[in-house]
């Protein structure tokens, strides 16, 4: 799987995408920082770019590069290679190169706007480790799409959907609940809620940082111990390794019933 | 600030050549200082050397100056109040006093001053009290350098650690107060200066106003305190360069505003509060050069609130800026700097060529629903806020700062 | 070497195979024919474990592949269309699958053999597809396994490459390995194989020497007896 991991994340390093990709996230690092002159709000937006940019960006990343990396799997499947090891080991390789680029592009000119010596480093860290996150979940998700879908078009619209409903739509459908709901005790089901999405994790992840003060203006008891504690920061990682976990599962899965 | 001093001094300086000093100590002819006050005349001085005393009730009923040498200890055995002043011109300096009794009848103090003048309470560290520094009926006093730790958990069962009711001109300055009930309360108190005080991890305020006009306070630090100040039904209150920090929680926040009139805010720091400033039914006050950073809420309006003006602050990272749960507004915004400002600077003036609405739907909706805080940052959330901000329903519509500012205002 | 056992696929409505039961003994080189869509790399892709059975059994050497898929380790493959990846160079394709699967020295032969020299920096993109199968086969026969599988081997190739191709296969077979081909290219069929095996909708229709064959159908040639099958089957 290692030697698969190797040659697709190599593979990738070379594409034009990955530079395209790369490129794009070290013009919003500078853009972000040398026009706003301002770190504190420079992670504000990166935040939002992160939780809504990177997950599309690994859906569409994703079933791009396993609809055009054919020939290679196919080339692999004629070796004797174990199924599960050729598909992981594609999947790692994009996630991990994708993951790169961002924290490479965005790191890069934070370094260099003196990152180390602010406050804002552990914002940032946090930043991208939720990016990280985000890469590794939405690019599974994107391969167990493409692996169930042999036409191109219709994984790529699934694709999209995917993001469109777990980035927007469920926001709007849990909003419509809580509002319809209000009346009763609703902290336990909000924060299954965002616990069910991994858009919202994230999201939920790096409010802990930034909006902690306003977090704690409300009321509710679970609420509190959730945000109040490193509970709430623990909870998120285990479920977002659990997101990562899986989608991957399922990859494995899939792939082994699989024909070619 | 150092005239004061060196008048003060001077005045001293002038008795001492009739008035006679009488020294306590544990080796001494006088062994206590309720001895020691009923052996000096009026204007004597009386120098309490190191060592613990074990005394309380202990009245000053003559113009007296008791100062401690190397903070000797008045320890009252928790057994009432220590020190009661009942004179005009007493100054009591240098002392260390513990132990104030608890009553759920009477309000303790370490040190009282009733129904005097000219009194200077100065350089005095109070531990294990009830009350600390209680101030009552009193006029033209000092409360200078003194450092009050109490243990306070409970708002019922604690005191506050100074205390003003019914007086007049008493400055407060440089004063250490923490973990008591609130750190400064001014009950009927006009005319009174509060500056360079720290106030922090008291239970309840930092400072509280109730029923007092004209006062003062600047230059003081509020801290983690269960609310940071709170100022109400009083009228024509300065505030200036205060910093308010980390009021965390529930019904928290770095100032309340009730029944306020005419009041002057400027130059203050709002910084990591769950709410900046709280308004309830406030009018007439004018807000400049204040920061509100890193607030959940920089300013939540709440009932009437007419003719304040908001002018030059700079509102910086709050989740959110201002919120409000009326339709109506009459307030004024205008030339702040909004850091989620997005508009645009085409003839380079300065000043963003769009209008900003600092009321977002959201947090309209958080309002009546508080769990939906959940899905703040969302982007769906941010596209509601878009189409309210393009077309206003629920938030008022004439809530608009013209002239945003391009850049964070220095002053 | 193989047993097949009623060996059924069935691609979505598609009934691919039915009930195949095959047994390639070990040693010589054994055709698999049939017309388009008759199921031949469906079968191969199944003892190869890329296409999953739906039913029936498949051995090779001896052990289940059901099991594990270490028996591959034993079978080269010529993959029926050569796709790579396009951005890779020739030199790194080969150094890659070498990587893959084990060391051997075997490739600069071939190399040699297809003069492949020119072409061992250029991108797989750029190659014409006749080259492509050349550096299709160096893949396949550097390796020195027992079973050889090779799907359509002959497309693409000019005349001398092919030759070449005949050779390394007779090579091949004369170390005792046991060597499965498809193709279309009957005169090629007919000079090589020991023996054919004919599917027709999914099931064996024939299988034996060509001779055989020619007695069967009695037809004078192979092309001919292959014709006759086939019109007997579809008219």
């Amino acid at each position: 799987m290692l030697k698969i991991l190797k040659y697709s994340f190599f593979d990738l390093m070379r594409s034009r995408w990955s530079y395209v990709y790369f490129a794009f996230y070290l013009l919003l690092g500078i853009v972000l920082l040398f026009l706003n002159n301002d770190l504190s709000k420079a992670v504000i937006t990166l935040m939002n770019v992160i939780i809504v940019l990177v997950p599309l960006i690994g859906t569409i990343f994703g079933v791009m590069y396993y609809y055009n990396s054919k020939e290679f799997t196919e080339l692999l499947l004629a070796q004797p290679l174990k199924r599960s090891s050729i598909f992981l080991g594609q999947y790692l390789g994009v996630a991990l190169s994708l993951s790169m680029s961002l924290i490479l592009g965005l790191g890069i000119p934070f370094v260099f706007y003196g990152l180390f010596e602010s406050s804002a480093i552990w914002d940032f860290s946090l930043l991208l480790i939720t990016g990280t996150f985000l890469t590794l979940i939405f690019t599974a998700l994107a391969f167990n799409i493409a692996l169930s879908n042999e036409n191109k078009i219709k994984g790529f619209g699934y694709a999209i959907l995917l993001w469109l409903f777990l980035a927007v739509i469920y926001d709007g459908l849990f909003l419509m609940t809580l509002i319809l709901f209000e009346d009763y005790p609703l902290d336990k089901v909000s924060l299954i809620g965002t616990m069910l999405n991994p858009i919202d994790l994230s999201r939920t992840l790096i409010l802990l940082k930034l909006d902690i003060s306003a977090l704690l203006g409300y009321t509710g008891a679970v609420f509190k111990q959730f945000f109040g504690t490193s509970f709430g920061l623990i909870v998120s990682f285990v479920m977002l390794t659990i997101w990562v976990v899986l989608p991957v599962l399922r990859i494995v899965f899939k792939s082994k019933k699989k024909d070619f | 600030m150092k005239r004061v001093l060196i008048l003060l001094s001077a005045i001293l300086m002038a008795h001492s050549t009739i008035a006679q000093t009488i020294e306590v100590c544990k080796t001494c002819s006088t062994t206590s200082l309720k001895d020691g006050i009923i052996q000096a005349k009026e204007f004597d001085t009386i120098i309490v050397k190191k060592g613990t005393y074990k005394e309380h009730d202990i009245v000053i009923d003559k113009p007296l100056t008791i100062i401690g040498e190397k903070y000797p200890v008045i320890d009252g055995e928790l057994k009432g109040e220590i020190i009661t002043i009942i004179s005009d011109n007493v100054t009591v300096d240098g002392l260390f006093i513990i132990n104030v009794g608890t009553s759920y009848t009477e309000d303790y103090a370490a040190i009282r001053v009733r129904k005097s003048k000219n009194f200077v309470i100065q350089n005095l560290v109070l531990e294990k009290l009830f009350f600390g520094i209680y101030i009552e009926k009193s006029s033209d006093g000092k409360v200078f350098h003194n450092k009050i730790i109490g243990d306070a958990v409970e708002e019922y069962n604690s005191g506050n650690g100074i205390q003003l009711w019914y007086s007049k001109n008493v400055d407060i300055e440089h004063n250490f107060i923490q973990h008591v009930r609130d750190g400064i309360y001014l009950e009927f108190s006009n005319f009174c200066t509060i500056k360079n005080n720290v106030s922090a991890l008291n239970v309840r305020y930092g400072l509280h106003f109730m029923f007092s006009n004209d006062d003062t306070y600047q230059d003081n630090t509020f801290e983690n305190n269960g609310a940071g100040v709170a100022v109400m039904f009083s009228k024509r209150i300065k505030m200036y360069n205060n910093s308010f920090k980390e009021n965390w929680g529930t019904a928290s926040y770095g100032m309340l505003l009730k029944e306020i009139n005419d009041a002057e805010i400027e130059g203050n720091t709002f910084e990591d509060n769950t709410i900046g400033i709280n308004i309830e039914g406030s009018n007439r006050i004018n807000y400049k050069h204040n920061n509100f950073k890193n607030n959940g809420w920089a300013i939540k309006v709440k009932g009437a609130c007419y003719t304040n003006k908001f002018i030059e602050n700079n509102f910086l990272y709050n989740s959110f800026d201002i919120a409000y749960n009326s339709k109506v507004n009459d307030n004024i915004f205008d030339r702040n700097y909004w850091s989620n400002y997005t508009g645009y600077d085409l003839d380079k003036n300065g000043i963003g060529d769009v209008p900003y609405r600092p009321v977002k739907l959201f947090s309209y909706i958080v309002n009546r629903t508080p769990e939906t805080i959940i899905l703040l940052r969302s982007m769906f959330i941010d596209i509601i806020d878009f189409s309210e901000k393009v077309s206003p329903v629920f938030t008022p519509d004439d809530l608009l700062d013209n002239n945003p500012q391009m850049k964070k205002i220095a002053w | 070497m193989v047993i097949i056992e009623n060996l059924h696929k069935k691609f979505g409505r598609n009934q691919v195979l039915s009930g195949v039961d095959l047994t390639i003994t070990d040693g010589g080189i054994f055709a698999v024919l049939g017309p388009n869509g008759s199921g031949k790399t469906t079968l191969i892709k199944s003892v190869l474990g890329m296409v999953i059975p739906d039913k029936g059994t498949i051995t090779v050497l001896g052990e289940s592949i059901k099991k594990s898929s270490d028996y591959r380790h034993k079978i080269d493959y010529l993959p029926q269309i050569a796709n790579f990846p396009s951005n890779l160079r020739v030199k790194e394709l080969i150094k890659m699958i070498k990587d893959l699967r084990k060391a051997t020295n075997e490739d600069e032969r071939l190399i040699q053999l297809f003069k492949l020299e020119p072409f061992l920096d250029k991108k797989l993109g750029n190659l014409s597809g006749g080259t492509k199968q050349k550096v299709n086969l160096v893949l396949t026969f550097m390796f020195d396994s027992p079973l050889i599988i090779l799907d359509e081997p002959t497309t693409g190739l000019d005349p001398i490459s092919l030759i070449r191709l005949k050779d390394l296969i007779k090579v091949e077979k004369a170390k005792g390995k046991t060597i499965l081909i498809t193709s279309h290219i009957m005169s090629f069929v007919e000079e090589i194989s020991d023996e054919i095996v004919f599917i027709l909708e999914g099931k064996i229709y024939f299988k034996g020497s060509i001779q055989k064959l020619k007695t069967k159908t009695d037809q004078p040639d192979f092309e001919h007896a292959i014709a006759s099958i086939l019109t007997d089957n579809h008219a």
